[in-house]
């Protein structure tokens, strides 16, 4: 029943593995939304939905670690693989400014042939030339192919971006969370640890980070609870992640597409959003992807726990590998956020709201 | 149950004892903004009804033509005889367009200036003799209520010897909205009424001829007319008892824009909870794919939805290349759109005759 999850929820109190498992499988879905919604309002009570004003560009697509789910990477060497210069990377940025974004999450395959020097010169760049604009780069295993490179551990490649100017971390290559899948999907990757790790000691340093989810492929339950359980634990230490960002895998132009042809449908995401609402109750945001999981899932994801829109995503590579694009301007963000009954307000890579709409 | 909006705690009661709703409790769901303690709702009764159970039907629809004597504002799809665009296919043309894959055959047109009701008579008898384990459901009450207007045959003549001819059930189209109101303003009075179009349902569940009723909402109407909508097919019902399912038609912005935007989705899934809770004596109420969106279609699975309609005329299904028949690849993706609501996929026709239940990947139970 529900009723005891609400009620250990609306106390503050945590709840359990055992509660999670219900919850994901078998818990009636619109019940489990309702009371994400009660918790989402619990602690935002105001019906404003933020959204940030980004673009999503890559600097490289040279990847050495074959994760079998992704449509984006080419080998070293491969005739469509490509690197950006630093200056190439920041007519990007720019492009990205000059339409308003506050946000470049800026990410890319591992590319063993590029320095340190590369990653701390955009960031610096970033900051110099375009202070409106915060750089949300480098996932974590990013980070840690800048460390094998460079000779350095992550901390000291983290206290060099911290150097730079970065302040915050993108929340990718988490998919999820468990040794079994990630064994299966990206086996060259590492385990759960390799990005706990990263985030843990960006976290340790006053960074902010999200934490993202992407399932929907050989996962079960319980390596969904593995992965939820694992980043409440670490938000425990520092409170550094600002939100959960769940997406459905998009099979197509992947080696997975063999044995997974279709997405997870809406129904498992809205069940995913509202208990990621319930079980990280150390999270003060949960994000509706209008972006992977389409518009109309987005705005009926709002009545479900989420809080926050995403962005504009100006430019995005990745699940364009995967035969996904979807598009969305500021105005039909503003458009759709009211339509589905709430108030939109421009925010910050950090969750500050700059303007309501 | 818990309600975010606690005025719905009285209809919960009602709803529990299946008690029937009034015209205010009505209003009441379409005003709430506690859109999952309405879908919670009408889950309840669906679930009660039907339990996981959501139905679909490997169908096709046809419009014999587009050439159309009224001028709907809500129409992107009539023309006038001649006009750019016009279509007027032949008999043999809708026998060649109906495989034997297909479990129903849905036909719906234009009033057509010319054509004689004889023409209509032959088509239905010449697609059964076609095509005879495919079953006809065709031309809405508007239609049958325009062969009196144009050729003076009355609905029970008109149907009786449709039914003859071999056809089945009727489609619930042609209602819009019951208001004459909205009838001027949007330019259908020349169609038949609310009155009219529910005693020609009536006429035909004398005949023993089921049918279906739909609404037309997501433009001008208010929550008022949707109410009213409902419980004049309530009242029908009541007196006929032939209705089978309710079909909510969202207003698609596009060829005509009486609104600039298409409803949203949870205004769609509150819609489809509302009938579901407010329609008591309707069998089934649809979430018809085709309009609503795979997702929303699939998420109102949960908000009072037992059926997804099916057909096969959809692009993307048909211009899909591979091995598979169109009518594989269609109940594929019918399956999906079933299976990720976590409910267990009922293959039917069009009388809702059970003719396989999906109870896992690719087994028959």
């Amino acid at each position: 029943m529900i009723e005891p999850i609400r009620e250990k929820v609306l106390a503050g109190k945590r709840l359990d593995r055992a509660e999670g498992r219900w919850l994901l499988t078998d818990a009636p879905l619109l019940a489990v939304g309702a009371v994400a919604a009660e918790t989402r309002y619990a602690r935002h009570p105001e019906k404003v939905v933020t959204f940030v004003i980004d673009s999503n560009p890559n600097y490289t697509n040279v990847c050495i670690t074959d994760c079998q789910f992704c449509a984006f990477y080419r080998k070293p060497g491969d005739p469509e693989a490509y690197t950006l210069t630093v200056d190439e990377v920041l007519a990007k940025i720019e492009f990205a400014a000059s339409r308003g974004a506050t946000t470049v999450l800026l990410q890319g395959g591992h590319n063993p042939a590029l320095p340190l020097d590369y990653y701390t010169t955009l960031v610096r760049e970033t900051r110099r030339r375009f202070p409106q604009v915060t750089p949300h780069f480098f996932t974590a295993s990013e980070i840690r192919t800048v460390a094998e490179v460079s000779h350095l551990t992550v901390g000291e490649v983290l206290d060099r971006l911290h150097d730079a100017g970065q302040r915050t971390l993108p929340g990718g290559g988490a998919e999820v969370l468990s040794t079994r899948v990630r064994r299966r999907i990206e086996p060259k990757k590492g385990g759960p640890e390799t990005w706990l790790d990263v985030h843990r000691q960006a976290h340790r340093r006053g960074f902010k980070s999200t934490a993202t989810m992407m399932y929907g492929h050989v996962e079960e339950t319980e390596d969904l609870l593995d992965h939820l359980d694992a980043i409440r634990e670490l938000q425990d230490l520092f409170g550094g992640f600002t939100a959960f960002v769940p997406w459905s895998f998009k099979p197509n132009n992947t080696l997975l597409e063999k044995w997974i042809k279709h997405a997870k449908g809406p129904n498992m995401y809205l069940r995913m959003l509202a208990v990621s609402r319930l079980y990280l109750d150390n999270f003060p945001h949960i994000q509706a992807s209008w972006f992977s999981e389409g518009k109309r899932t987005g705005q009926i994801a709002l009545h479900f726990g989420a809080d926050d829109w995403g962005g504009t995503l100006l430019e995005e590579n990745v699940h364009k590998a995967a035969a996904f694009v979807n598009t969305i301007g500021v105005d039909e963000i503003v458009t759709l956020i009211r339509e589905a009954g709430f108030t939109p307000a421009q925010r910050t890579t950090e969750y500050e709201i700059l303007k309501r709409y | 149950m818990r309600f975010a909006d606690e005025r719905l705690i009285p209809i919960w009661g009602k709803v529990q004892h299946q008690q029937r709703l009034t015209r205010d409790d009505g209003l009441l769901l379409f005003e709430t903004s506690d859109v999952l303690g309405l879908g919670r709702m009408a889950d309840h009764v669906k679930s009660g009804r039907e339990g996981d159970r959501v139905y679909f039907v490997l169908n096709r629809y046809i419009s014999p033509t587009n050439v159309c004597v009224l001028s709907c504002s809500f129409c992107g799809f009539a023309r006038k005889k001649g006009e750019a665009g016009a279509f007027e296919y032949t008999v043999e043309d809708i026998i060649g367009m109906v495989s034997d894959e297909v479990r129903e055959v849905h036909i719906v047109g234009g009033h057509h200036p010319d054509w004689p009701f004889e023409y209509y008579e032959r088509m239905i008898a010449g697609l059964h003799a076609a095509r005879p384990a495919v079953q006809i459901k065709a031309f809405t009450a508007a239609e049958i209520d325009y062969f009196w207007r144009r050729w003076k045959v009355e609905p029970r003549e008109a149907l009786t010897r449709l039914k003859a001819a071999g056809l089945q059930t009727m489609p619930g189209g042609g209602a819009e909205i019951f208001s004459s109101r909205l009838a001027k303003q949007l330019r259908y009075a020349g169609k038949a009424d609310g009155d009219r179009w529910c005693e020609i349902h009536g006429i035909a569940h004398s005949l023993g001829i089921r049918t279906n009723a739909t609404m037309l909402y997501g433009h001008v109407e208010t929550a008022a007319e949707r109410v009213d909508h409902l419980l004049r097919l309530r009242a029908q019902q009541d007196a006929s008892g032939g209705f089978l399912t309710f079909i909510a038609l969202p207003y698609q912005v596009g060829a005509t824009s009486l609104v600039p935007r298409s409803a949203p989705p949870a205004e769609n899934l509150k819609t489809i909870a509302a009938a579901r809770l407010l329609l008591d004596n309707f069998p089934h109420v649809e979430a018809y794919w085709v309009l609503l969106g795979e997702e929303t279609a699939s998420i109102a699975l949960h908000f009072g939805a037992d059926d997804v309609n099916g057909t096969l005329e959809d692009e993307r299904v048909q211009h899909m290349a591979g091995a598979q028949t169109p009518a594989g690849l269609a109940r594929a993706q019918l399956l999906r759109i079933i299976r990720d609501a976590g409910k267990i996929p009922v293959e039917r026709d069009a009388l809702y005759n059970v003719l396989r239940v999906w109870e896992r990947e690719g087994v028959a139970a």
